[in-house]
C-alpha cells in the first residue's frame, strides 16, 4: 500500500506504524461521569467497518507525524489522507 | 454410509458407485431450536455435538458461502496444546484430546498427524519462559519437553544452529502437536452433522435478527426468515459485522493473516516447527509443500489477502532459520480474516440478548481449537452454562479486568 503522506508525497506504508480506528482521538474525560465505563468502550470496543475506515497510521521512519487515513478495508484503496492534528483541532480536541 | 477398509475394496471392485454425497442440501425450514449461523469448523463441530452429545436434532447451520471455505479451509492446520495461562491451556488441552479420538468419532479421515511442535529458543530469557510455560502445560495435563541444542540438532540438522545473532539455544517440544488435513475436518463434521439430522444450509446469509422483548426469535437471511428457540453465532472474521445487526459493538478487530505454501518437496520435515526471533513457523504437507505462515499484516482488513511487505518478512525470517529454503519456490500465498480480540483470547459466551450466543475472538488460533470450541459452544447453547474449560471466555472480561493476556501485549489487536 501507498499512503499519500499530505507533506511528504506517496510513501510506502512499511514506513508506518498502525494503532487504530481514529476515533481514538476522542479520549474521554477522565474526570466525567462513568468514567470507567467510557474508557472501557473507549479502549476495548470497536466499530471494525467493513468498507470506508478512518485509521490512525504514524510515520515512524519518516517524519514521525500521526495521519488519519481513510481506507476501504474491503480493498484496502486508500480515498484520503490527513494529519491527524488537523483532523483533531478540527473536531475540537487538541490545542 | 461408514467408512471401513471393507467397505472401500466393495467399491473398488464395483466401479466406485456406491459413494453418495456427504451431506444432503435441505430447503430452509420455518423453525429450528437451535440455528447455528456460520458453517464453518467451529459451526459445523458446534452443531455436530450439540446432536451428538446433547442429544438435539432439530438444528440448523447456515453458511454464507460454501462448507469449507472461509478460514477452516485457510489456516496452516496445526493442533496444540502449549498455553501458558489457566483461562487457556485446559481448554486446548481438552480441544487436544478430542482431536486425538476425532477420527473414531465421527469416521471419517481427517489425517490426525502428531508429528510435534518444536518452539526454538535463541536467549537465556526465552529459556526460562519456555521451561515456564512446559511446566504450566505438564501441570493441565499436556506434555513438553525442553531440549538443549544437541537435542534440537537431532531432530532438525539443517537448522542456522550458530547464526550470530540468534543461535538455537534448545526448543519447547510438544509431542503430541501436530497437523490436521483441515477441509476433511469442515467435510467430517458436516458429514457427521448431517447423519444426526442437522440441516446444513448454503449460500444464506444472515442479514439480521428478529429480537422482542430483549428475546431473539430467529434469524432474517437471503433465503427468508428462520425462527429459532437458541442462535449460536459462529462467524470468525466476521464476528463484527453480524454482531453489529444485533446492535453490539465487540472488543475486536478484523485483520488479514497470511499463509504460503512452498513447491512439492521430497520429506524434509519431519514435524512443526517455529522460529522464536522472527515471524516464521512451518510444516510439510502430506502432498510435500512446506506450509508457513508468519504475522498478521496488522492493519483492519476484510480483504481474503494480504501485501507483499509480510510475505518479504515471512520469506527472511524462513530463509534465516533454515538457510536451504533458498532454494525454494514459492508456490501459493492467501489470506484469512481473522477476529483479532483485544487480550488475544476467545469469546464464549451468551449477549444481553436472551436466545443469542456468540463464539469468536479466535484470533490465528481458532483452527486448534475447532472440537473444543464446538463442544463448549454446544454446551452454551444447550445449558446456558459455560462449559467448566471454558468459563474464562466471557464478554464481561474486559470491564472486570480478568482480561487472558496470554502474550501480555495489551489491548492492541495487531500486536498480539
Amino acid at each position: 500500500m501507498i499512503i499519500n503522506h499530505p507533506l511528504l508525497g506517496p510513501r510506502d506504508a512499511q514506513e508506518f506504524t498502525y494503532l487504530g480506528d481514529a476515533s481514538l482521538i476522542h479520549r474521554p474525560d477522565w474526570q466525567g461521569e462513568d468514567a470507567s465505563g467510557q474508557f472501557h468502550d473507549y479502549l476495548y470496543l470497536r466499530d471494525n467497518l467493513a468498507g470506508q475506515h478512518r485509521e490512525l497510521w504514524f510515520h515512524e521512519v519518516g517524519d514521525r507525524s500521526w495521519l488519519v487515513v481513510t481506507r476501504n478495508t474491503l480493498t484496502h484503496e486508500i480515498t484520503n489522507v490527513e494529519l491527524a492534528r488537523d483532523v483533531a483541532r478540527r473536531e475540537g480536541r487538541g490545542k | 454410509m461408514r467408512y471401513s477398509g471393507i467397505r472401500v475394496i466393495k467399491e473398488a471392485l464395483s466401479g466406485h458407485k456406491g459413494w453418495g454425497p456427504l451431506w444432503r442440501d435441505p430447503e430452509p425450514k420455518p423453525h429450528y431450536d437451535f440455528v447455528i449461523i456460520g458453517g464453518g469448523g467451529h459451526g459445523l463441530a458446534t452443531a455436530y455435538y450439540l446432536a451428538r452429545e446433547f442429544g438435539e436434532s432439530r438444528i440448523a447451520v447456515l453458511e454464507r458461502g460454501w462448507i469449507g471455505g472461509g478460514n477452516v479451509g485457510r489456516n496452516t492446520t496445526i493442533i496444540r496444546s502449549n498455553y501458558l495461562l489457566d483461562g487457556n491451556e485446559p481448554f486446548y488441552e481438552f480441544s487436544l484430546k478430542l482431536w486425538e479420538r476425532l477420527e473414531q468419532d465421527f469416521n471419517y479421515n481427517a489425517m490426525v498427524s502428531q508429528r510435534g511442535i518444536l518452539n526454538l529458543v535463541h536467549t537465556d530469557a526465552q529459556r526460562d519462559a519456555a521451561r515456564r510455560r512446559g511446566n504450566a502445560m505438564i501441570l493441565n495435563g499436556s506434555d513438553a519437553e525442553l531440549l538443549d541444542t544437541e537435542g534440537v540438532r537431532k531432530l532438525y540438522p539443517f537448522l542456522n544452529f550458530d547464526n550470530a545473532r540468534f543461535p538455537i539455544k534448545g526448543g519447547l517440544l510438544h509431542r503430541r502437536g501436530g497437523t490436521v488435513r483441515h477441509d476433511a475436518v469442515a467435510w467430517g463434521y458436516a458429514r457427521g452433522a448431517d447423519q444426526r439430522g442437522v440441516d446444513i444450509i448454503q449460500n444464506c446469509e444472515a442479514t439480521g435478527f428478529k429480537v422482542e422483548d430483549g428475546k431473539c426469535l430467529g434469524v432474517e437471511t437471503t433465503r427468508g426468515f428462520i425462527g429459532a428457540g437458541k442462535v449460536g453465532v459462529s462467524v470468525a472474521g466476521s464476528s463484527s459485522r453480524v454482531m453489529a445487526l444485533a446492535g453490539m459493538r465487540l472488543p475486536m478487530e478484523s485483520h488479514v493473516l497470511q499463509a504460503f505454501v512452498s513447491e512439492g518437496l521430497k520429506p524434509v520435515l519431519p514435524g512443526v516447527i517455529t522460529y522464536g526471533a522472527g515471524h516464521f513457523y512451518c510444516s510439510q504437507s502430506d502432498k510435500g509443500g512446506l506450509v508457513f505462515g508468519g504475522d498478521i499484516d496488522g492493519y483492519n482488513s476484510y480483504a481474503q489477502r494480504g501485501n507483499l511487505p509480510v510475505i518479504e518478512d515471512v520469506a527472511e525470517g524462513g530463509v534465516s532459520l533454515i538457510p536451504a529454503l533458498g532454494r525454494v519456490r514459492l508456490l501459493r500465498a492467501w489470506g484469512g480474516i481473522m477476529d483479532m480480540s483485544m487480550d488475544g483470547s476467545p469469546i464464549i459466551d451468551n449477549t444481553h440478548i436472551e436466545g443469542l450466543s456468540f463464539n469468536g475472538g479466535w484470533c490465528y488460533g481458532g483452527f486448534k481449537a475447532t472440537p473444543a470450541a464446538g463442544w463448549c459452544f454446544a454446551h452454551l447453547l444447550k445449558t446456558g452454562q459455560p462449559h467448566e474449560t471454558a468459563t474464562a471466555y466471557r464478554f464481561d472480561r474486559f470491564r472486570r479486568g480478568y482480561m487472558i493476556d496470554e502474550k501480555g501485549q495489551g489491548a492492541q489487536p495487531n500486536l498480539h
